[in-house]
């Protein structure tokens, strides 16, 4: 069993957002990077899969060089090598279609994404990436088999769960349930030293899409209280102030 | 207790100053800290209570001998990397990183440095799994910074001695497996040997009452005419320099250890400062706790690049006892003072479990005493700068 998982490198979730004043870029000055969380669900469950029925499990980051700390963390982890395509990601199909060209030349069992990187939340890799290699893919896994090589798989639907099947090769995108993500232990951030972490040339993608600027949301207005026993006023001030009424 | 919401300040951006290695080091022994130790630690603490289910952890992410060399089952890391887990294992508790200490430095430092290499391979290796645990004999009753005034023997009785004697405030005591003990030979030589749970003579009373480290086993250690094999007694260090080496060694540990202790109580002051309003605004927009929570992350900063610097002259074996002194002193007194302003600025909130700030207070108070006192500290600094010695007649 072969299996790529595609790590994305994402500011902390506690890290505090800001932009350029062209309002172009995020100020990444100061900022924790991390493993994207979905991705890191991915991963633990590719680890599981392949510590159970053997296997190897490859990473790939689209990313300078300052990505290496989170591809390192990924080979604490557990997994087996470690891929860097060499160039800032611009957009998704950029990413996706550094990720396609090099999973051709390495037919992969399976290839699983998080089910969006949750920096810019767009949720549009692994669908491209299948699209690009022709093969089937599933969003939003939250449950993952694979018995001769077929899939069998659950997924969050609006009011409910879809349960189906695939067979191998496929794309997958990961979300919660899948797996619970680990705590990497000495051993494992000592082993990642030497572990292989190949730096490849990107290939060149026509730009689709470009950004015209970023804006934080608007801060929340002060909380007017209103003692419970007033309701004389807060009848007055939804109508005076609020408008709603 | 509440979500772990910890946030660490890095105001010289020192993080700049390691390698990406140690930050993966901090980054998971921090990650696990949130995981695995402050949700329960409150609890263990209010119960006096060690969290021994922790042990397999703390050896999973290398806190037992992290210096130590891979054959000996060691991580073979750096001194940074090890103050490093120090100080996110203490942001934790102290009570946890006093295990931690004493299995690394004061147990496993003095088997790797000291010991033969039949000593090493018998107990290294399990020492940094967690199979075993050890503790470290040296104060006594009447033998505290005075060491050398210590009372525990033996007698040479063929191919094995008989020990008798006492320490006491040992940590990891009450279960450890194997107790490094300083005891005189009959020239009067101080010289270590190992004795193992199980040797006739050899029981280990636990001290209840503590108001501090309560989440943290200590003990007494009891010799009553225990036969230790000599294969078992270091063979080549003898005088106090042995024990003052493992002190060394544990001193530096704590130097970076204490900075989490602090940080955890800044960065929980700073976040209640600024959710608790009072005359209708956040406590945190009054200038009495302003120059409370800034004079704490200036001296957290200082701290920190104190180590920082104490870490790379460790790492190139410059770094003098002295220097390790001034770092613990400062340090720990350093983080006292901050647990104390930061439990002030919680109000009465701050004398709850439901905040870290009492605990890691009281906490201190075993630490500012322990591994060479404040005053203690104090009077090396000051032998070492005029050139004399102010201890004892």
């Amino acid at each position: 069993m072969k299996i790529l998982v595609c790590i994305s490198n994402v500011p902390d979730t506690t890290s505090k957002i800001n932009f350029t004043d062209d309002h172009k870029s995020f100020v990444s000055a100061g900022v924790q990077y991390i493993i994207n969380p979905y991705d890191e669900l991915a991963l633990t469950r590719a680890l599981e899969i392949t510590e159970k029925d053997g296997g190897s499990v490859t990473v790939i980051n689209v990313g300078d060089a300052s990505t290496d700390a989170t591809i390192r963390k990924a080979l604490a982890i557990g997994a087996t090598d470690a891929v860097r395509i060499n160039a800032a990601p611009r957009d998704a199909y950029f990413v996706a279609k550094q990720i396609a060209q090099y999973a051709k030349q390495h037919a992969f069992d399976l290839i699983l994404t998080g089910r969006e990187s949750i920096d810019y939340n767009g949720g549009q890799v692994a669908s491209m990436v299948a699209e690009l290699l022709d093969m089937p893919s599933v969003t939003n896994i939250k449950l993952l088999q694979l018995e001769n090589g077929v899939a069998t798989m659950e997924r969050e639907i609006e009011g409910g769960k879809e349960l189906l099947t695939c067979p191998l090769p496929l794309v997958g995108s990961a979300t919660e349930g899948i797996a619970e993500p680990r705590i990497p232990n000495m051993r494992g951030i000592m082993s990642a030293r030497t572990k292989p972490l190949a730096v490849v040339d990107a290939v060149d993608v026509a730009l689709l899409t470009e950004v015209i600027g970023y804006d934080k949301p608007k801060t929340r207005s002060n909380v007017n209280l209103i003692a419970a026993e007033d309701v004389a006023k807060l009848v007055t001030l939804l109508h005076t102030e609020a408008k709603v009424i | 207790m509440a979500t772990d919401r910890f946030q660490a300040p890095d105001y010289y951006l020192l993080d700049d100053l390691l390698s990406e290695e140690h930050k993966l080091i901090r980054n998971t022994v921090r990650e696990w800290v949130k995981k695995e130790v402050s949700p329960i630690i409150e609890d263990y603490a209010q119960r006096a209570a060690f969290p021994k289910h922790l042990i397999s952890g703390l050896a999973g992410i290398g806190a037992f001998g992290p210096y130590i060399p891979v054959e000996y089952g060691g991580a073979g890391l750096d001194q940074i990397s090890y103050g490093l887990i120090m100080q996110e294992i203490e942001r934790g508790d102290s009570g946890l990183r006093s295990t931690a200490s004493v299995q690394s430095s004061l147990v496993m430092y003095p088997i790797y440095t000291y010991g033969s290499e039949a000593q090493r391979k018998k107990y290294l290796p399990k020492l940094a799994t967690g199979e075993w645990l050890g503790c470290f004999g040296l104060t006594e009753p009447d033998a505290g910074s005075n060491p050398g005034g210590m009372l525990t023997n033996y007698k040479d009785a063929g191919d094995h001695v008989i020990l008798n004697g006492s320490k006491m405030w040992i940590s990891n005591a009450p279960f450890a497996d194997i107790a490094v003990v300083w005891a005189k030979d009959e020239a009067g030589d101080i010289r270590g040997l190992v004795v193992e749970r199980g040797m006739e003579g050899f029981t280990t009373p636990e001290t209840h009452g503590k108001w501090s480290l309560r989440a943290s086993a200590t003990g007494e250690l009891v010799f009553d005419n225990v036969k230790v094999p000599k294969e078992n007694i270091f063979p080549e260090i003898k005088g106090l320099k042995g024990p003052l080496g493992c002190l060394n060694s544990a001193r530096y540990g704590i130097s970076w250890g204490v900075i989490g202790a602090a940080m955890d109580c800044y960065d929980s002051a700073l976040r209640y400062a600024k959710e608790r309003k009072q005359f209708g605004r956040p406590i945190a927009g009054f200038q009495l706790q302003q120059k409370k929570l800034a004079e704490m992350v200036t001296e957290i900063t200082k701290a920190q690049l104190l180590c920082w610097r104490l870490g790379v002259l460790k790492n190139e074996h410059r770094a003098t006892p002295q220097q390790i002194s001034m770092a613990k002193r400062n340090n720990v007194n350093m983080a006292l003072e901050i647990a104390r302003e930061a439990r002030q600025i919680h109000g009465g909130m701050g004398i709850t479990g439901e905040y870290p700030i009492m605990r890691h207070m009281m906490n201190l108070e075993s630490v500012v005493t322990y591994e060479g006192t404040h005053d203690i500290h104090l009077l090396i600094t000051g032998m070492h700068i005029t050139g004399e010695n102010a201890f004892g007649g």
